[in-house]
């Protein structure tokens, strides 16, 4: 379990959290959407450790990832697997590399099965032939692909995936949608997804929860979100240019 | 006007202290480290490779015209008033003492220094740093520690080839055009060679190849704001290490010899 408790962060001047709460159960899915810039990456990396909050916790099973350091941080992210929004892969590194760079720090594991991981983690996420490419050789979609397979690799116990989708073309998005909801059912891996593609939150997430102005405003299942009378979380999720929000 | 220099130069003063102490924290934080050393050798020995192997060719070309210009210079200053005998002494003392460690040194900030700063500033400004944090790999140890170990262990290395390469040079001028015999420049040279010198050479080296690379990486691992962001970190890290190579130069200079 996952508890986001009263976290803030600020970037100089500009308050991007002002207070997030939000508690994620084990073995769920919860998608986090909200407008472009609002700090949805930001607080993924909060989570993980990427980022040091100005205040508040972030309980991981209980264990405050904010304070932790050294041996112990290494300990809890080597629990978790990260796809970035913009894939972050190694560009100095094949995608076998990549992919396999986690397995061959942390396990002691002989080479011919690392190979065989990757090939596996590959081939979930669609991939397959492009082992010995370079990043700078594959498209825009192939990178988010190699990416996922990257954070799939170590088998983690929790996945942060920032934009899945975004960049695939909707039959491979709809198939990255079921390999996260196919984690979910037969690895009871929990998730945090942080998307704008509404029909893909609406499929793979247990919760949905809405950031806005620095706050969770919003947290309930598909089925609540579509029926909800929250204006703001409406005129989001009906893509409205005019209403509370405002569009420029 | 008067305030807006003072809040100006304060802000840049404090930008210094706080470099001083990033600085230090990653100094501090590539001795932690040190023990994991050999875990990931190879990236290591990739990293002498990029570092010694490949600077070589133009450590030897610019050594050679040092070591010439080197024997012109002093022959020419040498003229009525000191014997040609020796030639290879002054020479000898220059290149191994000042010139080859020095000029190795700038040499390599140039090729090695930008290298650092602009491929690691890369990996942070695509957040490929962030994505080896989340795989629970310290960047210190994967990328920081084998560059480091690399630049104090080639410098001398290379330093070594300059020298040689230099008094070649310089001998050949020597022969060539000053019209001294090779006998006469090689006792010259042995004349006042202490072996003391060549040591207090390659520590200047020692000690240039931890600067280059730690700044390098420390540019690096600051750098933000895209492309741009690189572009300024890269000019900074081979200033910046120019810069205290020689005032480091001096200051050894000033505990050996002073
Ligand atoms: N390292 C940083 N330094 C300074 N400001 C930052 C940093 N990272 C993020 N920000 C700021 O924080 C805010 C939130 O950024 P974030 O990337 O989390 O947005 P987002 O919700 O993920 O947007 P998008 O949907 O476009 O990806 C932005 O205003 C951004 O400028
Ligand atoms: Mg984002």
């Amino acid at each position: 379990m996952i508890e986001i408790v009263d976290l803030h962060k600020s970037f100089g001047d500009n308050k991007v959290l002002d207070g997030v709460n939000l508690t994620i159960s084990k073995g769920e899915t919860t998608t986090i959407i909200g407008r472009s810039g609002v700090g949805k990456s930001v607080l993924l990396k909060h989570i993980i450790g990427l980022v040091k909050p100005d205040e508040g916790k972030i309980l991981i099973d209980g264990e405050d990832i904010t304070l932790c350091k050294n041996e112990k941080l290494v300990e809890l992210r080597q629990r978790f697997g990260m796809l970035f929004q913009g894939s972050a892969l190694f560009d100095s590194m094949t995608v076998q590399e990549n992919v396999g760079l986690g397995l061959r720090e942390h396990t002691k594991l002989p080479e011919e099965e690392i190979r065989e991981i990757v090939r596996e983690k590959l081939r979930l996420v669609g991939l397959s032939g492009v082992e010995n490419s370079k990043p700078a050789e594959l498209s825009g979609g192939m990178k988010k692909r190699v990416g996922l397979a990257r954070a799939i690799a170590m088998s983690p116990e929790y996945i942060l995936y920032d934009e899945p989708t975004t960049g695939l073309d909707p039959i491979m998005a709809d198939a990255i949608n079921y390999l996260i909801i196919r984690m979910k059912n037969e690895l009871n891996i929990t998730s945090i997804a942080v998307t704008h593609d509404i029909v893909s939150a609406y499929k793979i997430s247990n919760r949905i929860a809405m950031i806005y102005e620095g706050k969770i405003i919003f947290v309930g299942t598909p089925e609540e979100v579509k029926n909800t009378d929250d204006p703001i979380v409406r005129q989001f999720v009906e893509g409205r240019a005019t209403g509370i929000i405002k569009a420029v | 006007m008067g305030m807006r220099l003072v809040s100006y130069i304060g802000s840049k003063a404090i930008g210094f202290l706080a470099d001083i102490g990033g600085v230090a924290i990653l100094l501090k934080e590539i001795l932690f480290n040190l023990p994991r050393l050999f875990k990931n050798f190879h990236l290591t020995t990739e990293q002498m490779v990029f570092i010694g192997v490949n600077s070589l060719p133009l450590i030897i070309f610019v050594s050679i015209f040092t070591g010439a210009v080197s024997s012109v210079q002093a022959a020419y200053q040498f003229h009525n008033y000191v014997p040609m005998r020796y030639l290879g002494t002054a020479v000898g003392k220059a290149v191994v003492i000042e010139l080859g460690p020095v000029l190795t040194a700038l040499v390599v900030s140039g090729r090695v220094g930008a290298a650092i700063a602009a491929e690691l500033g890369t990996m942070k400004v695509t957040e490929q740093i962030d994505a080896l944090e989340t795989l629970a790999i310290d960047p210190i140890h994967y990328l920081v520690v084998p560059r480091f170990i690399a630049g104090i262990t080639m410098l001398p290395i290379l330093v070594l080839f300059s020298d040689l390469v230099a008094i070649l040079g310089a001998l050949v001028v020597a022969v060539v055009f000053v019209d001294v015999s090779a006998h006469t420049f090689l006792s010259g040279l042995k004349m006042f060679f202490h072996l003391s010198d060549l040591f207090a050479g390659l520590f200047k080296a020692l000690i240039f190849g931890g600067i280059i690379t730690t700044i390098g990486c420390y540019q690096g691992f600051k750098t933000t704001g895209g492309a741009e962001g690189v572009g300024t970190s890269t000019t900074r890290a081979v200033v910046i290490s120019s810069v205290l190579i020689l005032v480091a130069d001096y200051v050894i200079a000033s505990f050996l010899f002073g």
